[in-house]
């Protein structure tokens, strides 16, 4: 091989070793991971949101044809969500506008992410996985208030 | 041009045709499609005005013809012509007629049965959506078919190597047997997954189905698909465009080691589709992460490799200094006109290649999985780089096979640059629209799109307008192709024989090294079974301890289960 072709491999094996160090660094020193397996869970069929400290919420959230539940989501500015979804028949996806949340929905299966809001605001969550007939109408609103004593939910059971 | 040429008889003449002439009216059908999709997006049409149907049928078309059906039909058709062109052996005409009627039957069965609206469960077919039973078996025989293609290369392979025991095996057929290797292992998968899930659950045998394993194993061939559509384009831009360019291939190491990195590299990579899954360890995700950066070391040698051979034609056409020698090129030689199907579709995959590393860049794939970008990425390699360089190769291997000379050749020659316009457009439209959580597959014009809907997101509108203008510039080019390709296939043809004589531009190579290593595929098969077993024991174990129950078929009309 050509001595330039090997400076070439060599820079291009550093370039992916950098962008490795740097999907680590993400994960190790700021904590930004992607879904693992979630265990320790019950399976379930209907959507609940409860308080879990100061300002931390568990959201259990259930996708279907055509609708999540719930699908207006309101909670005070600062809120961290442990937002676990499955789906109850076929495949979902779900991910919050400006959020780093994105997952699927699968039946079968319970997929989890934490998520914080910390700017006001109304965020479109927009189903992203074909679904059916009426895929392009399954969405709905987190709305993110300023001050607000308690958080609640609509649309859902 | 060099002037070696091969001989093929007047069955395997008529075979090859067929194979690339039935192939380019499905894929017209299937880029109407894409146009037709487009225009659904940004609101401008509700149903099909030809096909009928809504935008998920038409998208299910466009998916499956380009994507599947058309890159098969030309990797077999590619390799059909090229392995007895360089070993000079003569292709089993009974196997060859076998797989090519295998793949037509199948290809018909699964195009009927999308078309009558029996299977809009897109290229994916993912489960609990069920097709009908015909969609999954017109797959598996195009499946089958390209693997008796595969098994009639083999014993032509072997025999050769036995016959030249000092010698390297031709480049070409190295890499197109790398396509097939791929392809075979990649397919193994999903033939698990259709044989033995989604077909006795669609005829109705077995109930219910695991959706994520499905799900894992289409991923365990999703992936290495990629590779099997990008690999017959590397095979003609190592083999045919130095040559073309009157240049020389500055490695042929480089090329060999490539094709042997993607044997191992391309299969255990394909849960960085499933980054955002449920059911599988974030550890084991991680590791396929690793993987696939793996693989994107053999593009980046192959782009360096490839600008190397160019920059060496270059200079021998009288290209100065620095940067002098691009300009050289034979980018509007009519004579050459194959050549601007291999350098417009180079310039796209670097676009495509920088936006596939973030998509396989494990946490930063949280902002960009199953947006609008995604559709924007691929369209930036399989419809890019891979579109142009398989219709160069169509129109050339038509040219050859049928002896007649290439009509238009002007408009043959624009169509890449045309085409690379529109899809940089298009592509930019989806992907920055994906940025601002635009969904993909997703009929935004009847919703998103749409000014009276409460979900209307104007934000969204200009990248969706945006992708509109690419895409029918798109459309164009692919008119202006199809017109002069069926042109070149009803023009006179040059020779009276009834074989066809048939050539390729095969590149000299600049540096030859021995690589003795790199000359078995043996040992890096071996590997990649190590690799896959390692890689996939832990995603199909957590998948299968983690999830619960099974599903039931639904359609895609309705919430209800179909049983």
């Amino acid at each position: 091989m050509d001595k330039s072709e090997k400076i070439a491999l060599g820079l291009s094996g550093f370039m992916l070793l950098i962008f490795f160090g740097g999907i680590m660094y993400a994960a190790i020193a700021e904590d930004i991971e992607v879904p693992t397996c979630i265990t320790d869970m019950e399976p379930f069929a209907t959507d609940t949101l409860f308080q879990t400290g100061p300002d931390t919420y568990e959201l259990q959230m259930v996708a279907r044809m055509w609708a999540f539940q719930p699908s207006e989501i309101r909670l005070p500015v600062g809120s961290t969500v442990d937002l676990y979804l499955t789906s109850q028949d076929i495949m979902h996806g779900f991910k919050i506008e400006d959020h780093n949340l994105n997952l699927m929905a699968i039946p079968g299966a319970i997929n989890y992410m934490r998520v914080t809001f910390d700017k006001p605001g109304t965020f479109l969550f927009a189903c992203h996985e074909f679904c059916g007939a009426a895929h392009h109408t399954m969405a709905g609103r987190v709305i993110i208030e300023e001050r607000s004593e308690s958080a609640e939910t609509a649309g859902g059971v | 041009m060099s002037t070696e040429t091969f001989r093929f008889s007047k069955s395997l003449k008529n075979l090859n045709a067929l194979l690339i002439i039935i192939p380019m009216i499905l894929l017209f059908v299937g880029v109407y499609g894409g146009l037709m999709q487009t225009l659904f997006r940004a609101g401008i049409i509700q149903s099909d005005p030809f096909m009928g149907g809504d935008y998920y049928k038409g998208l299910t078309i466009h998916g499956v013809l380009n994507a599947v059906v058309f890159t098969t039909f030309f990797a077999v058709a590619l390799a059909n012509a090229l392995i007895p062109f360089s070993l000079k052996k003569a292709l089993n005409s009974k196997m060859a007629w076998t797989s090519g009627i295998l793949m037509l039957v199948g290809s018909v069965m699964a195009g009927f049965m999308m078309l009558i609206g029996e299977a809009t469960v897109l290229y994916t077919f993912y489960p609990p959506l069920k097709a009908h039973p015909l969609f999954y078996i017109g797959l598996t025989l195009l499946v089958i078919g390209s693997w008796v293609a595969f098994a009639s290369y083999i014993p032509m392979y072997l025999s050769w190597r036995k016959e030249n025991p000092d010698k390297k095996t031709p480049l070409a057929v190295v890499g197109m047997l790398t396509t097939f290797i791929v392809w075979f292992i990649a397919t193994l998968a999903v033939a698990v997954e259709i044989l033995f899930m989604l077909l006795p659950w669609s005829l109705g045998l077995v109930d219910e189905i695991n959706v994520m394993l499905a799900r894992t194993l289409f991923w365990m061939f999703g992936h290495p698909l990629v590779y099997f559509w990008l690999l017959p384009a590397y095979v003609m831009y190592y083999s045919f465009m130095p040559k073309l360019a009157d240049g020389k291939l500055f490695s042929d190491m480089a090329g060999r080691l490539v094709f042997m990195m993607f044997v191992v590299f391309s299969v255990p990579v394909g849960t960085h589709h499933q980054y955002m899954d449920p059911a599988i360890g974030s550890q084991w995700k991680l590791l396929h992460g690793v993987f696939t950066f793996a693989v994107a070391l053999p593009s980046l040698i192959t782009a360096f490799t490839l600008a190397a051979s160019l920059e060496y034609a270059g200079r021998k056409r009288g290209g100065k200094g620095l940067f002098g020698w691009i300009t050289k090129l034979p980018y509007f030689d009519k004579e050459k006109w194959f050549f601007s199907y291999l350098i417009a579709g180079l310039v796209i995959f670097i676009f495509g290649g920088i936006s596939g590393i973030v998509n396989a860049s494990y946490q930063m794939n949280t902002v960009v999985h199953n947006t609008a970008w995604i559709p924007g990425h691929f369209h930036l390699t399989v419809a890019g780089p891979v579109l142009l360089a398989f219709l160069g190769g169509s129109m050339y291997l038509i040219h050859q096979f049928l002896s007649k000379p290439v009509k238009m050749k002007g408009w043959t020659l624009s169509v890449p640059y045309i085409y690379t316009i529109g899809v940089f457009i298009f592509s930019w439209g989806m992907m920055r629209g994906g940025l601002l959580g635009m969904p993909r597959r997703t009929n935004t014009g009847a919703s998103y799109a749409n000014p009276d809907s409460v979900l209307y997101q104007p934000d969204w509108m200009p990248y969706i307008d945006i992708s509109v203008v690419g895409g029918v510039i798109m459309f164009i080019a692919i008119v202006i192709y199809i017109v002069a390709f069926f042109a070149t296939v009803f023009a006179k043809s040059e020779s009276t024989e009834e074989e066809a004589v048939i050539t390729f531009p095969i590149s000299e190579p600049l540096h030859d090294e021995p690589s003795t290593w790199l000359r078995n595929f043996k040992p890096f098969i071996i590997i990649t079974a190590i690799l896959i077993i390692l890689s996939y024991t832990p995603v199909i174990y957590d998948v299968v301890t983690s999830t619960y129950g099974g599903s039931l078929p639904y359609s895609p009309d309705s919430p209800v289960p179909l049983r």
